[in-house]
């Protein structure tokens, strides 16, 4: 977040532009790249029939001897000092082991927060838990009640007594625009950015836009809840935790409760839904601190509430863009500031404005956040956090320049296409947005679309159609670590402490252990989600594929050399180095020659072993300072909105994807379609209901807090260009965001084609379609 | 939760004594009373499951439908003589909640459901003069989306939210009772009450009283009959806004009218006033625009809910231009 890391990150830019292509990772694509092997071939989730047949165990799932149950106090309100904790009543509720406060509380540290300048770190909050008698954010935790059962633990947390000596309260979000910070930096990229004068150039352009939208908070709602299962035994933790981050949780516990890391274990083989949610919270701490008080297991599973109210979800957005253009179309300006929430406690910047910077080319530029410190619940990272909300609002603008311009919003879409990172001026590693746009057209229909708004109409029902296009950063995370073991049956189980929470990690990275071993698929175990499996980094910004993918790559590697050490003389392989050979047909084949070759089996035989066992990093992955690395989407949408209601119902949606190789298609279709429908309902009706008045959520559960329904979900059609990435690993790219990004413009444009109106601010209820005149 | 004693009656008159009792409560699918309960709005000591008795749907002598109480809201909407004669019932009740609630819920649990002011579901923060009267009312100022427009006092401007009740005031619906002096019947839109200053006494039914039923008058002869549900999705949301309507039309004018609405007052809200504006009258765009403007005179919308004035006429009127089509 610092100017320091702005130098640092740019000058290794630097460095790394002037270092020759073949040093870096991905300068000679990866060989497996366009080989037809198990990779890109429709294997089912591996996990599919556990899960199906209720066999999979989640983390609040675990059954042990002795366990006890925990319930939550949340905080009604929002800024205070407790004055009163009375929980004697609760202590004498049958049932109950413990109550938990700040009073009886271990005393422990700070959670430092995650972040890229500490790659290690989990913290979703730096605020202390249960530390001290202050109230920071509606909703934080005061106390925890251990009971024998669920329902004595619910019952009793009710009986604690609590007054507080309240205190004034930031949650306006309004009012707390004057008093914005502007960081220097968002993520790794540098936050104010600018070339030419911006203004100056859309005051003369020949034509313009300029325009602000919002977007509301949004909270996670993945279906499993957070839930944990802690156990001691003496002085070693075990913690059944539902994580996107098994490795770094295990390491923060250890440093805050003092243990060391071999005496922490935290596993999660399956999570049920992630987003950016399942990080490290206060329920973690909460409940390996009470398990250690009673010296027996503890189940703490969230409510719905408690994951409102403890776990925080996308931050509100105000955004200007302002679009400057030609009278060819061409981009003379393209500016796109805002204000997000993010206190100092907080992880996620929120980083609207950073999918826009690569976008389009422009002849003038302006981009800068700014974040607004109010008291709430840290907010966090939720699926494509930025560029899913960023995309709304360039992609709307886009749309309005190009109607008031009547130029098609393809069209001026492929005019303004930049050939190099509009900033940075480094090449793309690939980019075919323009194909998408081409191929979706096509697909779509969208040469039937009007270009009058209002004129296309069913009965009461207005017609439109729209398109946006959306982007993604292809991330890999530097550091992740795995080990291939192959026994002498020819059998390869690689483990890593990895993470998988629903999109088919463990499925897609046996193809393509696979392909990388030579080996057929049912010869692959692939272990993860246990912190005592050579560690990974944390999943996150649809980074863990590629990253994953980079320790396959490179664990194969390092393989290769200690199979050849191993084959020895008497190998048909003697001679040969790493370079000559490749893993093919369940051994090592010398490329030149095919005739030498040897079996993984015959090698180990011949030195006396069972198996051999490597592990291996992924090379850090200064492939992202070389080139512009990014997915791209293009979005085709048809809307009908009722002319007397307002009722907006979306009829048909299209994603063209451009992200690199695909490797499973059947998931990548499902990953894709989940991320349209979360983008759709960001652009229908999800919205957290923060009473600025009191800093209240008050639409705590789903019952009020609209996800769509299966009736709000239309035929969704996702299709791809398939063009591999040279620079990445297998050519693929994440695509677990992606999806997301520019469904709601797509939408809100093809509202605006319905029915001539522009709605600016999400989500496109229908009162904002009648208005209060009904207009 | 508090812990709770749960009992079945097994008949009408057992459960009725037993309403009478402090802290008695009585159950029927749940899918209200519990959600309450966890939410610490509720706190029974006893519950009293009446899902065993008023099971039937029944043919009455002149010719209408008695429908038990603790009829579950799916099989009202699948029965064939409902959905025959009363299609509206059945729409209506098929708009609401989601399957798996209209299977556990009940008919009178459906009449007696309670509001879903937000403010109302939260008594670890907020204010309410339903749950504790004279407390205040957060709601005022707040998100009023899902609030009245109609017959909202100072107090309280919550609403009524059921579906079926709009379909059963349109249908001229009557409750029956059993309380302690006896069974009684009362139009059911009569039975839910305005806030006036006692929000928390929001229906006509007395202590020890319970609703054994609900009966339909007979379905008037060429009768067309429509619900119309906006929410903000396709389905499984409360309604912003709904409406029902019968109507029977003889020489381009109304015989008979009845009009109801949902989601904008703390009653299923009978549009008398368009009613008696529009019966024997023509029927017409513009005679149904008057009589809607006539209903409304009175309304008073708030900041966030403002919307609902014009989305409550231009749906009636869509409705009524749409039966009075059917009609032709
Ligand atoms: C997520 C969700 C969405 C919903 N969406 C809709 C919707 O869109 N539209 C809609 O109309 N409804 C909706 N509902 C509400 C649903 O219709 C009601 O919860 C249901 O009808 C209540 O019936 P029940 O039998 O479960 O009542 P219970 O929860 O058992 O009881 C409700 C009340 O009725 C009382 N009661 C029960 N039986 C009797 C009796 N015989 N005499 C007197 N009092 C009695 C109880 O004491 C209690 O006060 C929704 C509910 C949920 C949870």
């Amino acid at each position: 977040m610092s100017r320091v890391q702005n130098t640092l990150i740019e000058s290794v830019r630097k460095v790394v532009g002037w270092v020759p292509e073949r040093w870096l990772p991905g300068g000679t694509p990866d060989p497996l790249i366009g080989r037809h092997g198990a990779v890109g071939t429709q294997l089912a989730q591996l996990d599919g029939p556990q899960k199906v047949r209720g066999a999979a165990r989640f983390a609040a799932e675990v059954p042990l001897e002795g366990l006890c149950y925990a319930a939550l106090v949340n905080s009604p309100v929002t800024r205070g000092r407790i004055t009163r904790l009375d929980t004697a009543a609760a202590e004498a509720a049958p049932g109950v082991l413990l109550v938990l406060t700040y009073r009886n509380m271990p005393r422990l540290g700070l959670v430092p927060l995650m972040g890229v300048t500490n790659l290690g770190a989990v913290g979703n909050s730096a605020l202390p838990i249960l530390q001290d008698d202050q109230i920071r954010y509606n909703g934080q935790v005061m106390a925890l009640v251990l009971a024998e059962t669920q329902q004595q633990a619910d019952h009793a947390a009710r009986l604690i007594d609590l007054s507080v000596d309240t205190a004034p309260a930031l949650s306006d979000f309004q009012a707390a625009k004057p008093e914005a910070r502007t960081p220097a930096s968002i993520l790794v990229e540098r936050n104010e950015q600018s070339a030419g004068d911006a203004e100056a150039a859309l005051r003369q352009a020949a034509f313009s836009t300029d325009a602000t939208y919002t977007t509301p908070g949004h909270n996670h709602a993945a279906i499993e809840l957070h839930g944990v299962t802690a156990h001691w035994t003496g002085n070693r933790l075990v913690l059944h935790d539902a994580t996107q981050a098994v490795a770094p949780t295990a390491a923060a516990l250890a440093k805050l409760f003092g243990l060391r890391r071999e005496d922490v274990r935290v596993l999660s083989p399956f999570v049920g839904g992630g987003f950016g949610a399942k990080g490290f919270w206060d329920h973690q701490v909460l409940a390996v601190a009470a398990a250690r008080m009673v010296d027996r297991p503890v189940r703490l599973m969230l409510s719905r509430e408690a994951v409102f109210r403890m776990v925080g979800g996308r931050s509100p957005t105000e955004q200007r863009v302002a679009i400057g253009a030609d009278a060819e179309g061409r981009f003379t300006a393209l500016i796109h500031t805002g204000y997000s929430v993010m206190p100092p406690y907080s992880a996620s910047p929120e980083q609207y404005t950073l999918g826009t910077r690569s976008l389009y080319r422009a002849q003038s530029y302006r981009f800068g956040q700014k974040h607004l410190d109010l008291d709430i619940v840290p907010n966090t990272f939720m699926r494509a956090p930025g560029e899913s909300v960023g995309s709304f609002a360039v992609e709307s603008a886009v749309d309005e320049l190009a109607h008031a311009m009547d130029i098609d919003p393809v069209e001026l879409r492929l005019r303004n296409e930049p050939e190099t990172h509009p900033l940075t001026g480094t090449p793309f590693s690939q980019r075919a947005l323009a194909t998408a746009w081409r191929q979706g057209a096509d697909r779509f229909g969208w040469d039937a679309r009007s270009t009058m708004p209002r004129a296309r109409r069913d009965g009461e029902w207005l017609l439109g159609m729209g398109c946006a296009a959306g982007n993604f950063p292809y991330v890999r995370m530097p550091s992740g670590a795995l080990r291939i073991r192959l026994t002498r049956d020819g059998q390869a189980t690689l483990s890593t402490s990895a993470q998988d929470m629903g999109m088919g990690t463990a499925t897609v990275q046996t193809q393509h252990a696979a392909d990388r071993l030579g080996l057929p698929l049912d010869a692959i175990t692939f272990e993860m989600g246990d912190s005592d499996l050579p560690a990974a980094p944390v999943a996150g910004g649809s980074s863990q594929t590629v990253s994953i993918a980079a320790a396959i790559a490179a664990a194969a590697s390092k393989l290769t050399v200690e199979l050849l050490r191993l084959a020895g003389n008497a190998s048909p392989l003697a001679g040969l180095r790493a370079g000559e050979v490749r893993l093919a047909e369940g051994g090592l084949v010398c490329i030149e020659d095919p005739t030498r070759r040897e079996t993984y089996g015959d090698i180990l035989t011949r030195a006396g072993r069972d198996e051999i066992s490597v592990t291996e990093t992924g090379a850090p992955p200064l492939e992202i300072f070389k080139y512009a690395m990014l997915s791209h989407s293009a979005n085709f949408c048809e809307v009908r909105v009722s002319d007397v209601t307002g009722e907006l119902r979306v009829t048909r949606l299209l994603g063209v994807f451009d992200v690199g190789t695909i490797l499973n298609p059947r998931m990548a279709v499902s990953q894709l379609r989940g991320g349209m429908i979360m983008g759709l309902g960001m652009a229908l009706s999800e919205e957290v209901l923060f009473d600025e008045r009191s800093g209240r959520i008050m639409n705590p559960g789903l019952a009020d807090y609209h996800i769509p329904a299966h009736l709000d979900v239309p035929e969704i059609d996702v299709t791809w260009t398939g063009i591999p990435d040279p620079r990445s690993p297998l050519g693929a790219r994440g695509i677990g965001e992606i999806g997301i990004t520019g469904v709601a413009a797509a939408i809100a444009n093809a509202v605006f084609n319905a029915t001539g109106k522009r709605l600016r601010d999400l989500p496109l209820t229908l009162d904002r379609l009648i208005g209060a005149e009904g207009a | 939760m508090n812990p709770f004693t749960y009992r079945r009656a097994t008949t009408a008159p057992e459960a009725a004594a037993a309403a009478a009792l402090p802290g008695h409560r009585l159950l029927g699918g749940g899918t209200n009373l519990v959600d309450l309960m966890r939410k610490g709005v509720e706190h029974p000591e006893t519950l009293i499951d009446v899902t065993g008795f008023s099971q039937q749907i029944e043919l009455t002598p002149g010719g209408g439908l008695l429908i038990g109480g603790a009829v579950r809201n799916s099989a009202l909407a699948a029965h064939p003589q409902v959905r025959r004669d009363y299609p509206l019932l059945s729409r209506a009740v098929l708009t609401g909640a989601s399957a798996q609630i209209r299977n556990m819920a009940t008919v009178a649990g459906n009449v007696m459901q309670r509001t879903r002011c937000t403010y109302f579901a939260d008594p670890a923060a907020s204010r309410c003069n339903k749950r504790v009267p004279g407390s205040g009312c957060d709601a005022q100022g707040g998100f009023t989306r899902y609030h009245a427009i109609l017959g909202g006092s100072s107090a309280c401007i919550a609403t009524h939210p059921s579906d079926m009740c709009v379909a059963l005031a349109a249908l001229d619906a009557t409750l029956h009772l059993l309380g302690p002096d006896g069974p009684r019947a009362l139009p059911l839109s009569e039975f839910h009450r305005l806030p006036g200053d006692t929000p928390h006494l929001e229906t006509e039914l007395r202590p020890g009283e319970i609703i054994t039923g609900v009966e339909l008058p007979p379905p008037l002869p060429a009768m067309r009959s429509a619900y119309r549900k906006v929410r903000d999705r396709a389905s499984y949301a409360f309604a912003l806004v709904s409406v029902g309507a019968c109507i029977t039309v003889e020489n381009g004018h109304f015989a008979e009218i009845r009009l109801a609405f949902g989601g904008i007052a703390h009653r299923p809200w009978r549009a008398t006033r368009a009613e008696a504006a529009l019966r024997s009258g023509p029927a017409t765009p513009e005679a149904v625009e008057a009589a809607l403007k006539l209903e409304f005179a009175e309304a008073r919308p708030l900041d966030g809910n403002a919307f609902k004035l014009p989305l409550a006429r231009r749906s009636a009127a869509a409705l009524l231009a749409q039966l009075i089509g059917e009609t032709a």
